[in-house]
């Protein structure tokens, strides 16, 4: 199989490439537009501020690209906020693969940002990457903004509640890292490869 | 609703793990990547790993290490010792860490915090505090990786909590140095001073030595993850023990 990982620019892209090896995958960490068309999988991950990355991802002429894919993909942390309409990090225009926009969160003084750590989610809806997967296990998040839950197929909360899975036809994405979440982690990618 | 974490700390010099009290007297712990694959297996949350030799040596990390630890392990970690600016924060960052941690080189140029944050976003950037107890105040140390050379910044930690907060660290970790290596519990006292003024992620360091003292931390100073090493490394307490002891007690932890 073939995984395209979009190097959209930001910090430890080399995690995701790792936990794709432990389950035996090669991938590509790429900027080259034929690469992520031709690829049989392709995850869009992301560390960072929105706007940043937007302009990263503009400046490789991948805007389109993105958009247009109709293999699986797979985005992480920031990259299920990149799939929304806006992020008002920056307040940028994004992918617009998902109606909606990314706000920060909203806590009161009992609560930390970001939203750093373990934390469980609900699965709201059937989905192939919630396979073997029940709700109690603990995934690793860390993010300050967090998309509505209108198009989730899992939601977690910190102070409010948000989504921490979303899908749209052939675009999905986790809000929490799964290449850092153990071997509930590991399950997701597997199930992603497995679409 | 988010779970404390527990922290195994690993210092490392020379690229293996060794652990000393008080900051002296350091004894080789082991292999790197095996000790931070048995700490996955274990349920630790999350990994700390200190180069203690590099910033009194005003080294820089290996990345090798770093890059064999992200090869290996499934779950966050962050390096610290040595990162003095941006370039050599990403080469760890790349190397496959989640956060960086920087102490005495943020003492000598607290531009550092703002300059990483910038680069990487608060949530790479871990403030470490050596603080330690002098004349009824809470004082901060530099280059405590080395007692010989350790300097006195002249900064009071409270003061500094708040000001790497305002440069932009998303994390501190405070390391009570009069509580260290000793084993008697974490410094309450001063993890709920600090806790009062810091609204990022709060990770108490130094003096764990009994499942009590995790949950006094978690309970009475709120804190978001305690840091160990001697308990760990030593087989004292086993963390799958020691989670299921904090659950009993209504801790949210990782199961």
């Amino acid at each position: 199989m073939t995984v395209a990982i979009i190097n959209s620019g930001g910090a430890n892209l080399g995690s995701v490439q790792h936990a794709l090896n432990r389950l035996g995958v090669e991938s590509v960490l790429t900027r080259d537009a034929d690469t992520i068309r031709s690829a049989e999988r392709v995850i869009l991950p992301g560390v960072g501020a929105a706007a940043w990355s937007m302009n990263a991802l503009r400046e490789a002429e991948l805007v389109e690209v993105i958009r247009a894919l109709t293999q699986p993909v797979l985005g992480i942390c920031l990259g299920l906020q990149l799939m929304f309409d806006s992020s008002e990090e920056g307040d940028v225009d994004c992918l617009g693969l998902i109606p909606g926009r990314v706000r920060k969160l909203e806590v009161d003084d009992s609560l930390r940002l970001p939203h750093m750590g373990w934390n469980q989610v609900e699965w709201v809806a059937d989905d192939p990457l919630a396979a073997g997967l029940d709700g109690s296990e603990w995934y690793y998040f860390v993010h300050g903004y967090a998309a509505p839950v209108d198009h989730a197929v899992a939601v977690s909360e910190h102070g409010q509640r948000f989504a921490a899975v979303v899908r749209h036809k052939n675009f999905a994405a986790c809000q929490f890292h799964p290449e850092k979440s153990a071997s509930a982690g590991a399950r997701i990618l597997q199930n992603f490869l497995e679409i | 609703m988010v779970a404390v974490r527990l922290i195994p700390c690993l210092d490392v010099r020379d690229g293996r793990v060794v652990k000393g009290v008080r900051f002296r007297n350091h004894r080789d712990m082991g292999d790197i990547v095996a000790l931070a694959e048995r700490y996955r297996d274990a349920g630790a949350d999350e990994l700390v790993f200190y180069d203690i030799s590099a910033s009194p040596e005003k080294r820089s990390v290996d990345t090798a290490w770093v890059e064999r630890v992200a090869e290996a392990i499934d779950i966050p970690f962050c390096v610290a010792g040595g990162i003095r600016g941006v370039d050599t924060a990403r080469a760890v960052l790349h190397a496959g860490a989640d956060k960086i941690s920087v102490n005495s080189p943020a003492l000598e140029r607290p531009a550092l915090i703002d300059e990483l944050a910038d680069a990487f976003g608060s949530q790479c950037v871990v403030a470490g505090i050596d603080s330690i107890r002098e004349d009824g105040r809470w004082r901060v140390r530099q280059y405590t990786g080395d007692p010989d050379n350790m300097v006195d910044p002249r900064r009071d930690t409270l003061s500094w909590v708040t000001e790497v907060q305002r440069l932009g660290a998303g994390e501190i970790v405070l390391n009570c140095m009069d509580a260290d290596g000793v084993r008697e519990g974490y410094d309450i006292e001063q993890l709920s001073s600090v806790r009062s003024i810091c609204r990022v992620p709060l990770i108490a360091s130094g003096g764990a030595g009994a499942p009590e003292h995790f949950l006094q931390a978690f309970a009475e100073a709120d804190v978001d993850g305690a840091l160990a090493a001697t308990v760990f490394h030593s087989g004292q307490i086993a963390i799958p023990d020691l989670k299921a002891w904090l659950h009993q007690h209504q801790v949210v932890v990782r199961s």
